[in-house]
This record gives C-alpha cells, sequence and structure tokens, in this order.
C-alpha cells in the first residue's frame, strides 16, 4: 500500500487514476472493537473533505467515518453494510467503504504517509 | 481509590481490558472481543466474575422473615431450604432501590446485591432488621459460570454439582474449602453461581478453564443479557420504574399482593388500574443500534417513550433493545419509530427475551 495515504481520522484512501478507495484502519478497528453495524454515503452524493461520511457501531458504541478527501461518490461497499464482521476481518482490503471521484487531488498531500500514519497511531493510543 | 476483585491478577494474565463499573476495575473484555465471547458461552462455557457484588448473609432469628418481608414483595416463608428467588428493594412509591436474588440456606439468608446499589441497599435492611453491625462479606468472591458446556466443566471440579435444579443451591467443597453453588445466572444459558472464598477463587478459576470453559468480559455479560431479556439495574429499572411498569409482576409473589410491604399500595394499585408505561422488547428493521435514551415515536410523530438497553444481539444476528413505550403502544408487533442520528428507524414492539432456550426444570423464569 505505498500509494496508500492515512488520516488523523483513522481512514485511509488509495488513489487510482481519478478514483480512491477509503476504509477506516486496521488500527481504527482495533480501537472500535467488534464491528457490528456500517451505514454509508449515498452513491451520486458528494461529501466535503473531514465531513462525515458514514458510520460504524461496535457492540460498545458508535463512531462517526470521516471523508480525508473531497469528491463524489461512484461507488459504496454494500457487503460491509450486510456483513459488518468484514470490516475487523480485512480492514485494509476487502473491507473498503467507498469510492470517490476526486475533487482535488492536491487535498492528499494533507494526509500521512504510512510511517507517518503508524507512528502518529502508536502516540495517539498510548 | 479503584477496587478490584481476588480474580485481578487473573484477568490481567489473561490479557484483559479493564473498565471501571461501579467502583471497581473489571474486565470488559479479553482477546477475543465481545463477540467471540459471547459465542462461547453460547455454545460451550463463559467464566464470569462477579465479585463486585455483594453477598450478605443473615443469619436466622425469630422475626427475621417478618422482617424481611417487609421489605421484600416475596414469599419467604414458603422459600425451601436451598431454594432462590429473584426479588426487589422498593421505594414507596413502587421504584425499585435494588434487585437481587435471595436464596434461604440452611441458617441463614442470603442475598446478592448489584455492585452500585450494595451499600444503600445494606443500609435499608440494616435500618429494617435494626442491626448496624450488619455486613456484607467480603472475604467471598462470587463467579459464575454460563452455556450449555458449563455443567459437564464444572462437574469436574465440584463432583455432584449438575444435580442442582435451576433457582436451587447446595454446599460444596473446593481444596477442603467449603464454598455455596447455586444452579443460576444472568445470560438466558443454563449455569451456576459459585460463592467461595477469595483465597482459592484464582485456583478455581484456573481449574475452570483447565476443564475447557473461558473467561468473559462484562461486554460479553451485557449482550447476552440482553438478549435473555434481562433488565440490567440502573438502566432497565431504576427509582422511577415499578415492577409492574418492568413487567416483572412475576417476581412479586401472589399470596403477597394484598399484603403489606414498602411499595405495597402502589403495587396494589398498578396490578389493578394498570400501568401508563411499560417495558418491552423493540426491535429495529435495520441493523441500527437504539442506543439508551434513543427516543420511540409512534406513526404520527408522537414521542411514546424511551430505550434504555440497545445493542446488536450476535445470537439473534440483528439489533435489539428494550425501554418504556406508553401502554396504548406496548402490544407486541406495534410499529413504532426510533430516532437515530437525527433519523427514524421504523422498529417493531416484540415479547421478551429475544433469544430463549430452555433452563434445567425446576422454574420457568429469570
Amino acid at each position: 500500500m505505498s500509494n496508500t495515504k492515512f488520516s488523523k481520522e483513522h481512514e485511509w484512501i488509495t488513489l487510482d487514476g481519478e478514483v480512491g478507495t477509503i476504509g477506516i484502519t486496521k488500527h481504527a478497528t482495533e480501537m472500535l472493537g467488534d464491528i457490528v453495524f456500517a451505514e454509508l454515503p449515498e452513491k451520486g452524493s458528494n461529501v466535503e473533505k473531514d465531513g462525515t461520511a458514514g458510520v460504524v457501531e461496535s457492540t460498545k458504541a458508535a463512531s462517526d467515518v470521516y471523508t480525508p478527501v473531497s469528491g463524489e461518490v461512484v461507488e459504496i461497499n454494500q457487503s460491509i453494510v450486510d456483513d459488518p464482521s468484514k470490516i475487523n476481518a480485512d480492514p485494509e482490503g476487502g473491507a473498503w467503504f467507498f469510492k470517490l471521484k476526486l475533487k482535488d487531488k492536491s487535498e492528499l498531500d494533507t494526509l500521512m504517509n504510512k510511517e507517518e500514519y503508524d507512528k502518529f497511531a502508536k502516540e495517539t493510543s498510548a | 481509590m479503584i477496587k478490584k476483585t481476588a480474580l485481578y491478577e487473573l484477568h490481567k494474565k489473561y490479557n484483559a481490558k479493564f473498565v471501571e463499573f461501579a467502583g471497581y476495575s473489571m474486565p470488559i473484555q479479553y482477546s477475543e472481543g465481545i463477540v467471540k465471547e459471547h459465542n462461547i458461552t453460547r455454545n460451550k462455557s463463559g467464566i464470569f466474575d462477579v465479585s463486585h457484588m455483594g453477598q450478605l448473609f443473615i443469619k436466622y432469628s425469630n422475626d427475621i422473615t417478618d422482617k424481611l418481608q417487609e421489605i421484600l414483595p416475596t414469599d419467604l416463608k414458603n422459600l425451601k431450604i436451598n431454594q432462590s428467588k429473584y426479588s426487589f428493594l422498593m421505594k414507596e412509591n413502587g421504584g425499585i432501590y435494588d434487585d437481587l436474588i435471595i436464596t434461604r440456606m440452611k441458617d441463614q439468608y442470603m442475598i446478592i446485591l448489584n455492585a452500585a446499589c450494595k451499600q444503600n441497599d445494606l443500609q435499608i435492611i440494616k435500618n429494617t432488621l435494626d442491626d448496624q453491625n450488619l455486613d456484607m462479606n467480603n472475604n467471598l468472591s462470587l463467579v459464575a459460570i454460563q452455556g450449555p458446556e458449563s455443567k459437564t466443566i464444572l462437574e469436574n471440579v465440584v463432583s455432584n454439582v449438575s444435580k442442582l435444579k435451576f433457582m436451587n443451591g447446595e454446599n460444596f467443597t473446593f481444596k477442603n474449602n467449603e464454598i455455596y453453588i447455586t444452579r443460576s445466572g444472568y445470560t438466558g444459558e443454563d449455569g451456576f453461581e459459585i460463592s467461595l472464598p477469595n483465597k482459592v477463587a484464582i485456583s478455581f478459576v484456573e481449574e475452570l478453564i483447565s476443564k475447557g470453559s473461558t473467561l468473559i468480559g462484562l461486554g460479553a455479560r451485557d449482550t447476552l443479557r440482553l438478549e435473555a431479556g434481562l433488565c440490567l439495574y440502573g438502566h432497565d429499572i431504576n427509582e422511577n420504574t415499578s415492577p409492574v411498569e418492568a413487567n416483572l409482576k412475576w417476581a412479586i409473589s401472589k399470596n403477597r399482593i394484598n399484603d403489606n410491604f414498602i411499595g405495597s399500595h402502589q403495587i396494589k394499585k398498578q396490578i389493578e388500574e394498570g400501568v401508563s408505561k411499560l417495558r418491552v422488547g423493540i426491535k429495529p428493521e435495520t441493523r441500527v443500534i437504539a442506543r439508551e435514551s434513543t427516543k420511540i415515536f409512534d406513526e404520527k410523530d408522537n414521542e411514546i417513550g424511551k430505550v434504555t438497553s440497545g445493542t446488536f444481539g450476535p445470537s439473534v444476528n440483528a439489533s435489539i433493545a428494550m425501554g418504556y413505550i406508553s401502554n396504548s403502544h406496548s402490544k407486541k408487533d406495534t410499529k413504532v419509530y426510533l430516532e437515530v442520528r437525527g433519523k427514524k428507524v421504523p422498529a417493531n414492539v416484540c415479547d421478551l427475551p429475544f433469544y430463549k432456550k430452555s433452563y434445567v426444570k425446576g422454574e420457568a423464569n429469570v
């Protein structure tokens, strides 16, 4: 995941052409515990960088999912809505949340690379 | 200063994540996580440290039963030796100070009280019995083992325990220590609760683990009890809810409804005239979770109640909740709407429990 970027809200994004795939990090799932509910943005809707773009709930609590960049939602992963336990099983792979057609690629520059994120995650959870 | 149970070091050894609960540092989960721990209890066997609960023993004297009947709505006179009953301490207005289990042992009553309420309960009981020296036994731990394989596992550690009937107890020994075991629990599964000296608590639980049971945290305890439709004090019942409103009328002994006990006037009135709100089960039509305090609406958008507990039930694979709803909307299958994050989620009133398994004969409820 060398071209994957990370946000302080524990989302990841991988860019493929104009389209970014977004999910939540393994570290986030470990903090949340067993995820039992997921809500995603509507296909075709526009989301703004750092705005709410979904919800995940564990047996313990609800948490908002934020989008790390702005854009139009072009695809959502219905399989994680149908079976939210997939998010714990494969958060940085098959259990992506939604795909965005990016509005402004330069927004990616505000995000962290893998090394920076790992350090950030370690520091904030200590 | 946060309190620890005698099993604290064992929880640590098994990688517990701790939370503060009623002044105690208690395991919320271990490395398996809540859903797996829930399923282990439903399918095999789980061990719960409930030592934070109060264990009160009251020696028999001439008028002890009469005095306890002044504060408990339970028929204690017909309670057999080694039999347990679910009961309450109530306020004059019928509100509940605590729910509890009372057992008639050979020479004393044993009362198990909720951790958060036990000091207040103790004061009420002390005043009623006019015995200021009464105190909880802090030298004892309380361990529950729950789930279908628990009977066989516990039998391997304590012989003859499987002969116990539901809501009945008896004295047994473990490593030459006297222990008291009842067939009971709060998960909707067959199981046992063991009261034993602190000094043997760790070795006892280690033996249960070696025979195939697993430590389970408070997180799974909550999903298990909610699926079983059981109340959590401070959430589903409190000082502003009566046993009638909480749909726990069955726990009031029939031959005591016309008797005098604290709260009896209000209970009798509510049984005769009905109540305006009732505790019911609620099943959202989607997987969205309706947590405590979620508002409940009817189809005309009138607020008709509030959720008191809500979670995802792993064994029923659905979102589940319970709460109080106005009597007019409390019938099974009534369509209601839950306000979650600003949206109205359709839901249906349903019977409790959400998950049902048959208990070992002896008594139908709890």
